[in-house]
């Protein structure tokens, strides 16, 4: 304990303070299958490294269970669920924290074996390197293929491979060297860059803190001293810029900043920015932040950007450097694990969300689909729980993307059902479908899935656009109007412009009726209608009605005649009034 | 004492405040203080921006004042956009209440506070009732109570995952049903920082922008952002009883039990609870540098003067299925 009067211990905790406050982050996610004493490393690894406090080691010690040979069972340390004390399993992903001097560490501790390709993502999906386990009297087994693949699927390149029970196997040399041989060719075959094998014995702490006297044949790091040292990935392929809104900061009239956080690259004031999908060129005119503005800012820091000039920008937009851009497209093809009971459908509609942009997606074909035991790629009509597949998608409104590979956020996206809310889906974007190869496509893909037909209500239509059909009168205004259908396009709504003058009268009102039989919105930029035509459209569309005529000051301020319609069109969303969030609208 | 100034200046030694600054850098990984603060604004922001009411539960630790500090940044200069909340048992320590009532009006943050006044009506205690069915209706009921009355659909807590064995494995986006339970085997699974906030009518989403941060992680925050915190964190000397292995702080006689004696003790709080519940640990440490000292050299966790998680093995686990923080 310190107190003031001691002042060299307190100069010596001065140092210590700075110290702790510049240390790295390194993440790192554990796999191994039931008996290869996952849980038993990972509280070795919290004990020899004074993470665990006497408190919770004295329960443990009073524990009832012990599943352990020795004194104490540190797999309970780590178990943290009823159930699981009780049925000595691990049911779901746990993080466990603890530091060095060199080093704070996050661990995502994944279950072997319950769900475990859906757990194994998960705790990889944030993880710089993977700690696989391998019994050490069994050799490689089809389970550390399906580890060390999903950890490459989820673009790991560091792995380290801890050759536990080293104690069974009598510390021997060769029984080590031939399971590292086998480990070191599965590795290379998936590409994965950074291997490190280490012989361990979780049960008795050998080379997991403490260097084991009984294999001095071993001359490489423990498996800490590893973590501590091994080199963060410098930064992802990735060098441009990209930058998700997730929120617009307008506190007054005189602020309008874009608020996120970097998804790549860096950025200066007076860097020359493209706003997507607009397409608009802009400038930042300065990285703001509660602690100052900042003279430049980088992948992974969350500010917020004013920008030279007021453009229109709103969540889900992204700000890019004009070098090299995104993909922008509808299409594209991603490695998916499936996360749920009810499998992956060709054709459904589900949700997707990339960054902070949400639309609908559907599935256009499975390329394949891969064993996870074998890694051989199979053919498949639909995706199981804890399957991996290769699916071409569509979503309705473009996204802005880059390969996986290449920067995870820009690449990774998760699939709702949009009926339960619940989270499907994982995706890995690997590349833009080309344009030639969707068109060779079968359009009867869902026809042929032999369903017996039924007519297709209007809600149906309603539920799949998001939105209800509404008409905007915008008369004699033909340029606002295509602005606005431009606009609302791109929101991933329906719409349609309708500026032909030969619309009056019965005819109008029966090819507005057609539209919102489609669930279409209607902008009529026409000749002036009469009260009575109004009075009738109103009625036809339950009042979902914006009558530009009624409010004349949008026709003279287009900014604000935006900002009413984008608010129009949010109140005619289909599904969950209560959120805020905007499938396609916002 | 209770001056958030005063507080401050307790705190300015060791030049606070310069180690994480993000003035001028190479572009490199950020340190783990800056990830860490990164990391829970584009939570703090996503679920600002998805939620239709979200709310802050407020508890006046210090874990409720670095989430505090992070929705100031998150937003700035903005103000924070939406309200705080605290549910007030009555027995928490009038430092505390003196604290909630002056620093969140003085950042220009809105709060809420919320009472279960029909239990503290019918004489609900610690005493009488024992803490598990006294925090059942003091805090978890009177907090669902008060979610449905704002009707808030997500509500950030400051919780941390290192804290207790079940919050291990508990999501940043904590689904709960529309009873406000949770179900630790039926979780959305997480991945990468996507986060589902689609909810059907009556669910909400606990939303927990600390999970990552560890309690020496909280401590360094404070002393590098020279954040205010209540000064019962600082020790002093204090009228305590020892009650059934813990320190209780007493300050007024009307919490003495019968044959119990005060007695001054230079003490402080690591965590911040009921003034019943919660006890007292003997330290030196008066500015957070020494606490943190203290900390590093602590060999016992932060929640074990908590009574509540104590009374039955995997208790914890038990409250927040109930709807418990």
């Amino acid at each position: 304990m310190i107190s003031s009067a001691q002042n060299t211990a307190y100069e010596g905790f001065s140092a210590f303070l700075e110290r702790n406050m510049n240390t790295d982050l390194l993440r790192f996610t554990t796999a191994g299958s039931v008996d290869d004493g996952k849980s038993t490393l990972i509280g070795r690894l919290l004990h020899d490294s004074k993470a665990v406090y006497e408190d919770q080691l004295a329960s443990v010690k009073k524990s009832r269970i012990n599943r352990s040979t020795g004194p104490v069972d540190f797999s309970l340390l780590t178990d943290g669920l009823r159930a699981e004390r009780e049925q000595g399993i691990t049911i779901d992903v746990a993080y466990r924290y603890f530091a060095t001097p060199r080093r704070k560490f996050i661990i995502a501790d994944t279950p072997g074996h319950e769900q475990y390709t859906r757990n194994m993502a998960t705790g990889a999906s944030t993880a710089d390197v993977a700690v696989i386990l391998i019994d050490g009297t069994k050799g490689l087994l089809p389970q550390t293929r399906r580890h060390a693949f999903i950890a490459s699927l989820l673009g790991i390149s560091n792995v380290l491979a801890a050759v536990n029970k080293m104690d069974l196997a009598e510390y021997r040399e060769d029984a080590f060297h031939k399971l590292q041989d086998d480990f070191l060719v599965l590795a290379a075959q998936l590409g994965i860059a950074s291997v490190q094998c280490i012989p361990i014995s979780a049960l008795e702490g050998d080379n997991v803190v403490d260097r084991s006297r009984r294999m001095p044949w071993y001359h490489g790091p423990t498996l800490l001293e590893h973590l501590e040292t091994v080199p963060l990935p410098e930064r992802d392929s990735l060098q441009s810029f990209r930058f998700p809104v997730q929120t617009v900061i307008r506190p007054d009239a005189t602020f309008r900043g874009f608020a996120g956080r970097i998804a790549s690259g860096a950025i200066h004031p007076g860097d020359p920015l493209v706003a997507l999908p607009s397409g608009r060129r802009t400038r930042v005119r300065s990285i703001v932040t509660y602690d100052g503005e900042l003279p430049q800012a980088s992948s992974s820091m969350s500010v917020t950007l004013q920008l030279d000039e007021e453009i229109d920008l709103s969540r889900g937009d992204m700000l890019v450097s004009p070098g090299r851009l995104p993909k922008v497209s509808r299409k594209f093809h991603a490695s998916v694990v499936w996360l749920h009971g009810t499998p992956l459908e060709l054709g459904r509609t589900y949700l997707v969300k990339h960054t902070a942009r949400q639309t609908k997606i559907r599935a256009l074909r499975i390329r394949h689909r891969v064993n996870v035991n074998t890694l051989a790629e199979e053919p498949a009509t639909r995706l199981e729980l804890n399957e991996i597949g290769s699916v071409d998608f569509e979503t309705h409104v473009p996204l802005f993307f880059d390969p996986y590979s290449s920067n995870r956020t820009m690449g990774s996206f998760i699939l709702i059902d949009s009926a339960t809310n619940a989270t499907v889906g994982a995706g890995m974007i690997q590349e833009s479908v080309a344009a030639v190869q969707l068109a060779e496509e079968p359009e009867d893909e869902f026809a042929a899935s032999g369903r017996p037909a039924i007519p297709v209500a209007p809600e149906e239509r309603y539920a799949r656009h998001g939105h209800f059909p509404g008409v905007v009168l915008l008369e004699g205004r033909a340029a606002l109007a295509e602005r606005l259908e431009r606009f609302l396009f791109d929101l991933g709504l329906e719409v349609l412009h309708l500026s032909r003058s030969e619309f009056f009268g019965d005819a109008f009102v029966e090819t507005i009726r057609v539209a919102r039989t489609a669930g279409v919105i209607i902008l009529y930029s026409g000749g002036a209608l009469s009260r009575e035509t109004k009075d009738r459209i109103a009625l036809e569309f339950d009042n979902r009605f914006l009558d530009a005529a009624g409010a004349p000051e949008l026709l003279f301020d287009e900014e604000q005649a935006v900002r009413h319609v984008q608010a129009f069109a949010r109140s005619l969303r289909f599904v969950d009034e209560r959120s805020k969030i905007q499938q396609n609208v916002n | 004492m209770t001056n958030a100034s005063e507080v401050l200046v307790r705190q300015s030694e060791l030049e606070p405040g310069r180690a994480i600054k993000m003035g001028t850098f190479a572009p490199r990984r950020l340190n783990h203080l800056s990830a860490l603060e990164s990391e829970s604004i584009h939570i703090l922001r996503e679920a600002a921006a998805e939620f239709a009411r979200p709310v802050m539960l407020y508890s006046i630790g210090k874990d409720s004042s670095v989430m505090l500090r992070l929705a100031q940044k998150a937003f700035f200069p903005g103000r924070i956009p939406f309200p705080l909340l605290h549910v007030d048992t009555s027995y928490k320590f009038p430092e505390m209440i003196e604290f909630r009532d002056s620093y969140p009006r003085q950042i220009g943050a809105e709060l809420i506070v919320h009472k279960n006044q029909e239990a503290l009506d019918a004489g609900a205690n610690p005493y009488s009732l024992g803490t598990q069915k006294c925090c059942g209706l003091l805090k978890t009921k009177s907090l669902l109570d008060a979610l449905a009355e704002g009707g808030f659909d997500a509500a950030f807590g400051g919780a941390r995952r290192d804290e207790e064995k079940s919050r291990a494995k508990e999501r940043i986006y904590s689904f709960r049903d529309s009873l406000g339970q949770w179900d630790p085997k039926n979780q959305r699974p997480e991945l990468w920082n996507i986060f589902n906030s689609r909810l059907n009518k009556g669910e909400s989403i606990r939303v927990f922008p600390l999970s990552n941060w560890t309690e020496l992680d909280v401590w360094l925050y404070i002393h590098a952002e020279q954040i205010p915190i209540v000064p019962l964190y600082f020790a002093r000397e204090r009228d305590v009883v020892f009650r059934n292995g813990s320190i209780v702080v007493i300050d007024s006689p009307a919490q003495l039990l019968p044959g119990e004696k005060t007695q001054r003790l230079k003490c402080r709080m690591r965590s911040l609870g009921c003034v019943p519940c919660t006890g007292a640990i003997r330290s030196d440490a008066d500015t957070v540098p020494q606490i943190i000292a203290e900390m590093v050299s602590f060999r016992r966790s932060e929640r074990e003067n908590r009574a509540i998680d104590h009374d039955e093995e995997g208790s914890m686990e038990l409250k927040k299925r109930e709807g418990y923080f």
